[in-house]
């Protein structure tokens, strides 16, 4: 299962991350060497073994899906890249370019 | 208690300048001030060990006034005036969290961590933020967008990491506690490679509320202290549940300190045979033999076990790890805080932000675990990983419910190495071999000193079930009493 040029770039797309074709060669490199040391899991026996999803004695709770926001001791245009009136502005999407409503 | 503090004045223990805050020998300010005239004299900051990252001085003077003014924090606190530094992940009011991160640069959080919330409770004043590996990814604090930090053992070999700085703090004497945080070692591992206690709490011992997330059913928020008494203060403080944390444990407190001068007849330490491999250090061997020997002396019985699937550790860590980190890290995209390189459009701003902004390590481990948890790779890889996961932990649970009560073994395969040393990602991701597994399985498990080998420290850890950190502390306590100026030659 040797990672290709072609998987780095995949992988890279899917998280947003631009990779230059001089460093994604060397990713290549480096991703087959780290995975090729997980071969040692391949010879272990877990048939019938949970995969664990959570840790320790109380598994992985939930908070409960209610409640006030997080109470927030900064305002948010202290902290958000670009704010107007209140609200975080988002850059406009490409499919999105002939709107009106610059937000730059 | 002199003999516990080995080489240090108890005057700079947690305790000795608590005590002297109130009684009013001195003031919280005055506390502070002196904490900051260490770091000076250790040279903590950029140009000495890099230690220390981001601090404000009249701020932090000002808050420890407004303590002793505004509150009876400083009459009763357990840390009251206790000057204390905090990893660059857990989020502060006042002064920037970001992660060693240029993404993150300059970021202040609008929260504040729970741990730190109850630090401040206890009376502590907080003095600085320590420098790390980006993102908590790194076993030498090297990979920090920073600057690498340096070992006040010896300022040619790294602190250890992630939470490097924070141990380098310590270590140099300027605190006598500091928050980290661990997801694979990155408390215990500092700890030992700057001769210091490093305790990783059991998984839910301690809220995560403002902790940035790096890979969230292992992360958590650990304690150095310069001796075992400063690390159980500081972690009985912080301890115990948060409604701001769902996965912070309903589980009681026990006052850590109170462990100290617990006799040690009939408990049962096991020696697990992988974590003495014949690649080991013979001198790290002959250290730990030795606190074998005072465990003895003590009334302790040690008892040879095994835990078949720790040599798995790794490779399942640095699969689980990764794509948690994937997944977690996915909100960093120039948005909503810190970093944002404008580009042509949302999609061209994500990869510009994301590109610039992190490192070479994390964006490795980005892509790795992506890599593992894309179509096609998902079960061979991350499937598989999470199911010997469930291996290792059993291995825990079986030889806990066997009858022993506590694990000792090294900390580290070797003390800590020169800058530099280790080029290959994978050669470094070793260093975690003997402390990745408590992470996996989500016990408690601590560093503390227990020797040098050619004048560097060797770190011996303890491992306990789930919520046993009391008797962990136990142990140590009596272990550091017994070895005393020895657990640092």
């Amino acid at each position: 299962m040797a990672v290709t040029i072609d998987d780095v770039k995949h992988v890279a797309r899917l998280a947003r991350l631009g990779v230059t074709e001089e460093r994604a060669g060397e990713l290549v490199a480096e991703l087959n060497g780290i995975l090729g040391h997980m071969a040692a899991l391949e010879k272990v026996d877990v048939e019938g073994v949970m995969a664990a999803d959570g840790v320790g004695a109380l598994g992985m709770p939930l908070r409960v899906d209610s409640g006030a926001p997080y109470p927030l001791r900064h305002p948010l245009d202290a902290f958000a890249p670009a704010t107007r009136d209140g609200f975080i502005l988002v850059p406009r999407l490409a499919s999105h370019e002939d709107a009106s409503e610059e937000t730059e | 208690m002199s003999e516990r503090r080995a080489a240090r004045p108890p005057e700079t223990s947690a305790r000795g300048i608590a005590e002297r805050v109130r009684d009013g020998d001195i003031t919280a300010e005055r506390a502070a001030r002196e904490a900051f005239v260490r770091g000076d004299d250790a040279r903590v900051g950029p140009d000495g060990l890099n230690a220390l990252l981001w601090t404000d001085r009249e701020a932090t003077l000002d808050a420890a006034r407004g303590h002793a003014t505004e509150s009876d924090f400083v009459d009763r606190g357990d840390l009251a005036g206790v000057p204390i530094a905090v990893k660059d992940n857990i989020a502060t009011l006042t002064l920037p969290t970001s992660c060693g991160s240029r993404i993150l640069e300059g970021y202040v959080s609008p929260f504040e961590a729970t741990a730190v919330t109850r630090l401040r409770n206890a009376g502590a004043t907080i003095v600085g933020k320590t420098n790390m590996d980006e993102f908590a990814m790194g076993s030498s604090t090297e990979n920090s967008a920073f600057g690498p930090a340096r070992n006040p053992r010896d300022r040619s070999r790294v602190p250890g990491g992630s939470s490097g700085g924070s141990a380098a703090v310590v270590a140099a004497g300027m605190v006598p506690i500091a928050l980290g945080s661990e997801t694979g070692g990155s408390v215990r591992q500092p700890a030992a490679f700057c001769g210091i206690v490093g305790v990783k709490p059991t998984y839910g011992r301690v809220s995560r509320y403002g902790l940035v997330a790096f890979a969230s059913s292992l992360d958590q928020i650990g304690v150095f202290g310069a001796t075992v008494d400063d690390a159980a203060i500081g972690l009985q403080t912080i301890a115990g549940r948060d409604v701001m944390d769902a996965t912070s444990a309903d589980v009681p407190v026990e006052r850590y300190v109170e462990a100290s001068g617990a006799s040690l007849a009939g408990l049962v330490i096991g020696r697990p045979k992988e974590y003495f491999p014949d690649f080991l250090d013979a001198r790290i061997r002959e250290k730990c033999d030795r606190a074998f020997d005072a465990f003895r002396k003590l009334g302790a019985e040690v008892r040879d076990v095994s835990l078949p699937h720790t040599d798995l550790a790794i490779p399942v860590y640095y699969i689980v790890a990764p794509a948690e980190a994937s997944s977690n890290l996915a909100r960093f995209d120039g948005v909503r805080y810190g970093l944002r390189v404008p580009a042509d459009g949302l999609a061209a701003t994500y990869e510009a932000t994301r590109s610039r902004g992190f490192g070479k390590e994390v964006t490795r481990r980005i892509l790795l675990g992506t890599y593992v948890l894309s179509a096609g790779y998902y079960d061979a890889y991350y499937k598989k990983a999470q199911q010997v996961r469930t291996l290792i932990a059993d291995d825990f649970r079986e030889v806990f419910a066997s009858g022993v009560h506590l694990l000792f073994t090294p900390t580290t395969p070797s003390p800590a190495f020169p800058l530099g040393a280790k080029a290959d990602p994978y050669e470094m991701y070793m260093s975690d071999i003997f402390t990745a597994t408590a992470n996996l399985a989500g016990v408690p498990a601590m560093s503390q000193p227990i020797g040098a080998v050619d004048g560097l420290p060797i770190g011996g850890q303890l491992i306990a079930p789930h919520f046993d950190e009391a008797r962990m502390f136990g142990a140590a306590y009596a272990l550091e009493a017994a070895l005393g100026a020895e657990a640092l030659r």
